[in-house]
């Protein structure tokens, strides 16, 4: 029987670039994914006529350059495409709009307080601030503050001066920053109702999380540090669907010699003496390697596809209890044509936006007391996009496709399963709140596809469907993540790696954790590094 | 006698009306004496448009001759470097032309319209050399630049777009390739060719009809996210395609004061165009002789370390102690579609061979503090971005 180099655990965009940059170095590489095409989370489904769908991630701005890059994804087919900005529609039929060109972006927030627009570059920078101290470290391991290996020490030195540059009030700063909530955050800078509401929206983004809840002002840098092309906070589309970003890694990985195989679920990590040694497939077959790396989540990876035997008891005990709360929804549709939003002028660049429905700070922490109650929102937050309004290749010419996130949605209703009676309810909540701004909105809809938490996690795998494969709070960041201890990427058990989005830097389409493992493997294996460092901006 | 008084002001090309329509941001230069605009609502847009949809440019202010009579295909063989034989009645060629010294003077495109009947398209004027150069042959020469109103429309649908304005057999045209329409009983000359790298075309067609072949086109155009687009977005798919600019990466030869500031075509990484085989062309003496002799720069596509562009830097053979550069970047990006830093420049041989490494000295500024890189450069000689849809016959919808 053959023993590959490494199995790879899914091949999801993270599963993908571990595999590929392994593939790079020389290593024989397998990975292996459950459902009949690859992608995972990144993915684009055709499941209407000649539509494209990004069933589930949707928007690309995370995506690491130097990955990007180093792997050659052009060439593979992936292309991203920036977009505009934002627009809030607001209940009294006007609407607050964010726009690329800064002085744009002024007047309009002029246009309802003059001391927001002004004080806008203020928190920019701040939050611009926040940003360069956290990017730097993305594309690297974290270091473990109680080892006393020189790589640990050497890191934390270079965290601490860059925490030391910042200078006293900066470090206070910083350090509120990251414990204290979206909402006391915008406070700070913003007396606009809806600028604060249309901002907010970052910090809870997949997250189980309210606005006042602490922990979501970093959230929203989650969200404000990625960028295209060198502008920070810009977001794209993938063309074609963010299954791109997953078919050109593939294509990567294939064109350095990797092997990708389909329908080939993991039932068990086999562990033999203490030590990794392959996986049994779902179907029977065992496969062999010398190493074998999750992208699975920690929780799937270790409870589900491992025996406890093989685990320490208190690494156990703290992937039982890691956060990884389903919290958010999608519901894609097939339009037949582009619904117009009478608030908006004839031709607006804010048709090629994210669009939202929710106006105040109070809607959007009402939406979230819906989700501690174990149900979805009756007026959710819904971040809502139509890529195909840039993209010509998603949906036949003058038709389009939609998506919509819907913050928040429970992984159970009321801790039971979910009924398709109630999962059309919470599709007709998402279109009657759209519809309240599109009247032409409903007669489009050609077909749409319901994804609640439960369905994510059912066809994905991702546990209870959560996004980012594990919350983005402080404890469970940095060398916390995914678990304090284990936050460089190995298992606790010899030749097994994470590599999913459960690992440091943590979720969104940004393929630094599959990136990083790599890193971490290759060093194990005494091989020279395939994997890009950082770009740097100064 | 009627003094026929000259045009004071910018000239607008016949596309004015329509381009300034669509501007936002008020933002024009001048291109050989006309309105040109730089961008016209935002450069990112733009530039996606074109390796994402289809973006429209206006080159009306390109340098056109039409060239006919018994000798002109002996004359135009004759002018340029590379072999004029092989392209025959329905085909588009690159070239170059060089002066005596084999210098280029300067590049463009030479449309075969038809038996005995050619266009040289360029960036510069070039009638006076024109003529003296058709010395001893039967040809005749007109400049009509402003008789022919062109269009580029660039991208991965402008084949649907074109498609849908009605050009029916448009699908078989290969790249470099032209063919005549009828519209609207005018002719209209589709080539397909481009300064993108992308799958494009570029229309002409008599000025009296611009307007209605703009207003066709957006209309064809309005499903397949067609936009039009600045001199801004253009340059920077230019650079990813690989093709150089006079004034930027090379020097007109007969418009440079100091000796040693022309470029060969052998300098330029253009020898394909270069055919010894023919027994006469301007500059072969003086080619032949080089080639035997070795050039003296080369001029060299590289694929820079890191993100910052390297705009007008030195390039040095090694990264430390070597003090003196041995050439310098000429165009320089960051390629958003290629998500890598690009730039062509100019080294003196027998640096920069193709696979090479030399180092490229960056600087740049961040919050009003300069800082300085030295970026490692891998010499490169194929376009950056070259994608399959460029060639693809029949081209696809996207």
């Amino acid at each position: 029987m053959k023993t590959y180099d490494a199995i790879i655990v899914g091949a999801g965009h993270n599963g993908l670039t571990t595999a590929a940059f392994l593939a790079k170095a020389g290593l024989d590489v397998v990975c292996v994914e459950k459902n009949d095409y690859i992608g995972g989370a990144a993915v684009s489904r055709n499941l209407y006529e000649n539509w494209m769908y990004s069933n589930c991630s949707y928007v690309c701005s995370l995506l690491r350059p130097e990955i990007y890059r180093s792997l050659e994804l052009h060439k593979h087919g992936l292309q991203v495409t920036p977009y505009g900005g934002s627009v809030t529609f607001m209940e009294n039929g006007d609407y607050f709009g964010s726009y690329h060109d800064p002085e744009v972006a002024y007047r309009e927030m002029a246009r309802f307080s003059r001391h927001d627009a002004d004080s806008y570059e203020r928190y920019s920078a701040d939050t611009m601030r926040q940003c360069r101290f956290i990017r730097d470290f993305l594309l690297r391991t974290p270091p473990d503050p109680t080892s006393f290996k020189l790589n640990d020490i050497k890191e934390l030195i270079a965290i601490g001066n860059k925490f030391l540059e910042m200078g006293q009030d900066r470090m206070y700063e910083t350090i509120r920053f990251w414990t204290m909530s979206v909402a006391e955050y915008l406070d700070e800078y913003f007396e606009t109702d809806v600028i604060k509401a249309a901002r907010s929206g970052s910090g809870i983004i997949g997250t189980a999380l309210g606005i006042h809840s602490p922990g979501t002002a970093y959230v929203l840098l989650h969200h404000y540090m990625g960028d295209v092309d060198g502008n920070v906070g810009t977001w794209g589309f993938a063309r074609g669907g963010m299954g791109a970003v997953s078919n050109s890694i593939a294509g990567a990985f294939q064109a350095y010699g990797g092997e990708l195989r389909t329908e080939a679920g993991v039932d068990q990590i086999i562990v033999k003496k203490g030590k990794a040694t392959g996986v049994a497939l779902e179907n029977g077959e065992e496969i062999e390697g010398r190493i074998v790396v999750s992208a699975m989540d920690v929780k799937r990876t270790f409870l589900k596809c491992m025996n406890k035997s093989d685990l320490p008891e208190s690494f156990y005990n703290r992937v039982e209890n890691f956060k990884i709360r389903g919290s958010s929804g999608k519901l894609n549709i097939a339009l037949d044509g582009m619904p117009t939003f009478p608030a908006l002028p004839e031709g607006s660049s804010l048709y090629i936006s994210d669009m939202h429905f929710i106006d105040s700070m109070e809607r959007m922490e009402r939406a979230y007391d819906d989700w501690k109650d174990g149900t979805w929102s009756k007026d959710p937050y819904v971040d809502m996009t139509i890529p195909t309004a840039v993209d010509p290749t998603m949906a036949p010419p003058g038709k389009h496709f939609m998506s919509c996130f819907i913050q928040y949605c429970p992984h159970k209703l009321e801790g039971r399963d979910w009924t398709d009676p109630e999962r059309e309810e919470f599709a007709k909540t998402v279109i009657e709140q759209i519809a309240n701004y599109s009247p032409d909105f409903k007669e489009l809809i050609l077909h749409y596809e319901i994804r609640t938490p439960q369905d994510i996690e059912d066809q994905i795998g991702i546990t209870e469907g959560n996004i980012f494969h594990g919350e983005l709070t402080m404890d469970q960041l940095l060398f916390n993540r995914p678990v304090p201890g284990y936050a460089q990427y190995r298992a606790p058990v010899a030749g097994l790696y994470m590599c999913g989005s459960s690992v440091h830097p943590g979720g969104g389409v940004m393929a630094a954790p599959g990136a990083n493992a790599a890193r971490e493997i290759l060093a194990d294996l005494k091989r020279p590094s395939t994997v890009p460092e950082n770009f740097g901006d100064d | 006698m009627t003094i026929q008084e000259v045009h004071q002001g910018r000239l607008r090309t016949p596309f004015f009306s329509r381009i300034s329509a669509l501007d936002t941001v008020n933002q024009w230069h001048e291109w050989k004496g006309y309105s040109s605009a730089d961008t016209l609502y935002c450069e990112d847009t733009e530039y996606f448009a074109i390796r994402n949809a289809t973006a429209v440019f206006d080159l009306t202010p390109m340098t056109k001759y039409r060239i006919t009579g018994p000798e002109t295909a002996a004359y135009i063989n004759r002018l340029v470097t590379r072999d004029m034989d092989k392209i025959k009645p329905g085909r588009v060629a690159y070239a170059v032309w060089c002066d005596d010294r084999g210098q280029v003077i300067d590049d463009g495109t030479i449309f075969h319209l038809k038996e005995g009947e050619y266009r040289l398209c360029s960036q510069e004027r070039h009638f006076a050399w024109l003529q003296a150069a058709a010395i001893g042959f039967d040809v005749s020469i007109k400049e009509e630049t402003a008789d022919i109103a062109a269009l580029a429309v660039q991208g991965p649908t402008s084949f649907s777009v074109l498609s849908k304005m009605g050009l029916d057999g448009l699908a078989e045209l290969k790249p470099f390739g032209l063919m005549n329409f009828d519209f609207d009983g005018a002719d209209l000359m589709v080539s397909r060719t481009g300064f993108t790298g992308d799958l494009g075309y570029e229309l002409w067609i008599e000025p009296a009809k611009a307007e209605l072949l703009w207003d066709a086109l957006f209309e064809a155009g309005k499903l397949h996210g067609i936009r039009a687009m600045g001199t801004h977005a253009l340059e920077l798919a230019r650079i990813e395609a690989g093709y150089l600019a006079a004034y930027h990466d090379f020097l007109p030869a007969d418009a440079t004061v100091r000796t040693g500031r022309t470029r060969s075509p052998l300098e330029l990484g253009l020898d394909w165009l270069v055919d010894f085989k023919k027994p006469n062309f301007n500059g072969r003496r003086a080619l032949a002789e080089e080639k035997r002799r070795g050039s003296t720069w080369r001029l060299v596509k590289l694929d820079i370390e890191g993100n910052k562009a390297a705009h007008h830097s030195y390039i040095f053979a090694k990264e430390k102690g070597n003090k003196s550069e041995i050439g310098f970047v000429t165009s320089a990006a960051w390629s958003p579609v290629c998500k890598q830093n690009i730039a062509i420049g100019t080294v003196r041989t027998p640096h920069g061979k193709v696979g090479s490494t030399v180092w490229v000295e960056i600087y740049y500024q961040r919050e009003m503090h300069w800082a300085r890189a030295m970026a490692k450069a891998t010499v490169f000689d194929k376009p950056f971005w070259f994608p399959p849809r460029r060639s693809a016959t029949p081209p696809g919808p996207y």
